[in-house]
């Protein structure tokens, strides 16, 4: 054991953690620079350098913070409070801005590319088929994944009075998260790719990734067993059950074999058509595990936080929370409507995405009348309107969800850019309302400001975006719908009246109004990073000394 | 006591919601993927189908490599128009070898699944090269790069060792053979034995230059194979009612 002389004069010793930890950094920098030497292609030697240079920073960053370190750990409880950590919260909450910003500019910019083909450059690395992922995992997974860190983080703390668990673990957890995200980012620029969809990044990413996923749960699981409150609130079934279906639904539909190590290519043990089933069971609860059971944790502690009210009923949330995630499993099938997936695997998949409405809008009934007595707020809180409004649009795209379940409205919309508007009306309208609602209370929170810097930039922020979500919806909508009636429209000799690059030319005007409304969330976002920013570097303004009063001038 | 306050020992007990959880989630899963893989009738019986050669599975890599799947389905419908714009519904047999599946869920382009054969190999590399050269309304980015990168075929025996792991029908010979069958399949001089190993497979210079293997010779053998190799004059699709 390493040891040195803390300040009062005790020993200083390097916790089984730091060791520990500093060992498996080291050996993974000799076992990364060794597989780049050998690897088979410059992109995979580059992401090798990569994990070297993150382990060697591992390295030097945990060395460091044991010599700047007291000699004790910090205390579990001071003066009869949690000692709350908030380091990686804070973390978490600031980057999910970042990667927000990030994705939602990726999103906007592969808008223009379906409007403008020319803007794909004839360059490999932005080409469209590439950006998309890169689209979708940034806002899914960067943006949405540490949102739910950040708020998991703190909502476990707080419900459970009790300070987060490990001491380098919440940090391994954040700093390895977002490693894992600029692996597989990096990776779709460079064509290393699985192409299944949200399942892009190749095996070693999805290894790195499951180690994280279990250091995650296992900090959070500890955090709980350790709490002061007897019972587990509400939002902390809903994170428990995110994390660890995510788990196992990210352990089948990755089951892969690499070629070797030094390759980045795997080949997936599932083929054909239980790959699909396997690949849409995985797809669909993405949305019902991360997207959704992840974000009403949110809903479930921010919303009666801000609106000071108690969640509306206990019953309903017991309900909701097994119904919910039992339901939710089942609605893979309807990705894959009058395919080649047995019909009686599609009809299952479809009466559960029809019953699944009920459970989604108890949630949603229990969400909005959280706020009964409290409604006036909405007009004076632009942030409780935000996070009402997400429910909202929870309420809509849960609707429209089992509705485009249903086979014969499928046969419709699959292929069409109604898929599209409808993801968007969940992602842009629920997600991230509901993310931006929670980030707008726990700065003030977690940097100790009595409120944000401004409650009139929130407002602008929620009007541009609301613009801008609605532009993009509908303007699918009408793309999608049109598409699809194209495709199927039959001439009086009963010919098939379009060709199919026919109905991609009448896209081009919704694309153009598409990218519009993209451009207005965008715009929004920019406004809160804005708002953030001076939240946080604007020192509090001094307290009125109670007691002592005022001078005033004499007259 | 009410069931409502039975809910408590959840709420009281983090490792029995977690045990639970685990149990709820687990029957959708169990009762809809679990079957696929010993119910007979999930993948009908037909002939014609066969894994891929070196060259198309390496094209298929490329494929893979540039998410064409995010714009291009490879699943047709059993629906009338669908059936009429681009052939025969797809089969279950058809991606029984596709590892990952690319059956895609967009179509901001047509469906690919039958697109063998349809247009010459001068039509696909010209499109690659410049999509809106050969359809002036395509969205489609161009991929002038396949055409000037050679193919890397160094890997292909172990992409093929992995393959025959999950169940791929590669022989021992075919797997040595990997990158000598890649060279004969893009070139228009006598293929050997490509066609003794792999039924029907097409040898010819696929890229437009006979000089060099590239990656569009790859990726247009893949293209011109889609949909190709199950013969439906033949096919007897009462046979595989299910």
């Amino acid at each position: 054991m390493a040891t040195a002389t803390g300040l009062h004069g005790q020993d200083k010793q390097m916790t089984n953690g730091e060791l520990g930890l500093i060992i498996l950094a080291v050996a993974t920098t000799f076992g990364s620079v060794y597989v780049a030497a050998k690897a088979y292609t410059p992109e995979y030697a580059f992401h090798a350098w990569v994990l070297a240079a993150a382990s060697l920073a591992t390295v030097f960053g945990v060395a460091n913070r044991y010599f700047n370190r007291p000699a004790e750990m910090p205390q579990q409880v001071i003066d009869g409070k949690p000692n709350y950590n908030y380091g990686p919260v804070k973390f978490a909450t600031l980057i999910s801005l970042f990667w927000g910003v990030a994705g939602f500019l990726v999103g906007l910019i592969i808008a223009l590319q379906l409007a403008f083909p020319e803007l794909n450059f004839d360059l490999p690395w932005i080409s469209f088929g590439r950006l998309r992922p890169l689209h979708t995992s940034a806002v899914i997974f960067a943006f949405g994944g540490n949102v739910l860190l950040a708020s998991s983080f703190y909502v476990v703390q707080r419900t459970c009075r009790a300070r987060l668990a490990g001491d380098l673990a919440p940090w391994f957890v954040v700093l390895g998260y977002n490693l894992f995200i600029v692996i597989a980012g990096t990776g779709y620029l460079l064509g290393i790719t699985q192409s299944k969809e949200y399942a892009e990044p190749e095996w070693y990413a999805d290894l790195w990734l499951t180690i994280v996923w279990v250091v995650y749960l296992l900090v959070y699981l500890a955090t709980v067993i350790k709490r002061e409150e007897p019972h587990l609130y509400v939002a902390n079934w809903f994170y428990l059950a995110f994390i660890v279906t995510i788990a196992v639904l990210h352990l089948v539909n990755n089951a892969s074999i690499p070629i070797s190590i030094f390759s980045s290519k795997s080949y997936i043990a599932w083929s054909g058509v239980q790959d699909a089933m396997v690949q849409w069971w995985y797809g669909h609860n993405a949305v019902g595990f991360f997207l959704t059971a992840g974000f009403l944790a949110i809903m479930y502690y921010f919303v009666p936080k801000r609106a000071q009210r108690p969640v509306y009923s206990y019953r309903l949330s017991i309900i909701h929370f097994w119904a919910l995630i039992f339901m939710y499993i089942w609605a893979g099938p309807h990705h894959l409507h009058y395919t080649a997936l047995p019909d009686w695997a599609q009809t299952l998949g479809m009466t559960f995405s029809i019953m699944l409405w009920m459970p989604s809008w108890g949630g949603m009934i229990n969400g909005l009348m959280t706020l009964s007595g409290a409604w006036d707020k909405l007009r004076t809180d632009p942030v409780l309107r935000m996070l009402v409004v997400s429910v909202a649009f929870y309420g809509m795209s849960t609707f429209e969800g089992p509705l485009m379940s249903i086979k014969v409205v499928n046969s419709l919309s699959h292929y069409t850019d109604w898929t599209i508007g409808h993801v968007h009306s969940g992602a842009l309208g629920w997600v991230g309302f509901v993310s931006f609602g929670a980030i707008y209370c726990l700065v003030p929170w977690l940097w100790n400001k009595r409120e944000l810097y401004s409650l009139k930039l929130v407002n602008w922020h929620f009007w541009i975006s609301t613009i801008g979500i609605v532009v993009y919806i509908t303007s699918m909508w009408v793309a999608g719908i049109l598409q699809g009636l194209m495709w199927r429209a039959y001439t009086s000799l009963g010919y098939l009246e379009y060709s199919f690059i026919e109905t991609v030319d009448a896209m081009h005007p919704f694309y153009i109004i598409r990218a519009i409304g993209g451009g207005l969330f965008l715009a929004g976002t920019l406004v809160m990073v804005y708002n953030i920013y001076k939240t946080i570097v604007t020192p509090e303004p001094a307290l009125e000394q109670a007691g002592s009063p005022a001078l005033v001038p004499a007259e | 006591m009410s069931l409502w306050q039975k809910h408590a020992i959840f709420e009281k007990n983090s490792i029995i919601l977690l045990i639970g959880v685990l149990i709820v989630i687990s029957f959708g899963g169990l009762v809809e993927i679990l079957p696929l893989f010993y119910l007979k009738s999930t993948i009908e019986k037909v002939d014609g189908v066969r894994p891929y050669t070196p060259l198309e599975l390496a094209g298929r890599n490329i494929y893979v490599r540039e998410g064409c799947y995010v714009c291009h389905s490879q699943m047709i419908r059993a629906l009338r128009d669908e059936v009429e714009r681009y052939g025969h519904y797809s089969l279950a047999a058809e991606s029984m070898y596709d590892h990952p599946f690319q059956w895609g869920s967009k179509r901001n382009g047509p469906d690919l699944a039958r697109v063998g054969n349809k247009y010459s190999d001068d039509w696909q590399r010209q499109h690659l090269n410049n999509p809106r050269s050969v359809v002036p309304a395509s969205i489609m980015p161009g991929y002038p790069w396949l055409a000037r990168t050679e193919l890397d075929i160094s890997h292909l025996a172990e992409d093929m060792r992995v393959l025959a792991l999950e169940g791929v029908p590669y022989t021992p010979e075919m797997i040595t053979n990997a990158e000598q069958d890649a060279r004969a399949q893009a070139s228009d001089a006598d293929a050997g034995d490509l066609t003794k190993r792999y039924a029907k497979a097409l040898a010819r210079n696929y890229g437009g230059d006979p000089t060099r293997l590239t990656e569009a010779d790859a990726l247009i053998a893949y293209l011109q194979l889609l949909g190709t190799q199950v013969d439906f004059k033949i096919y007897d699709d009462k046979a595989n009612l299910r």
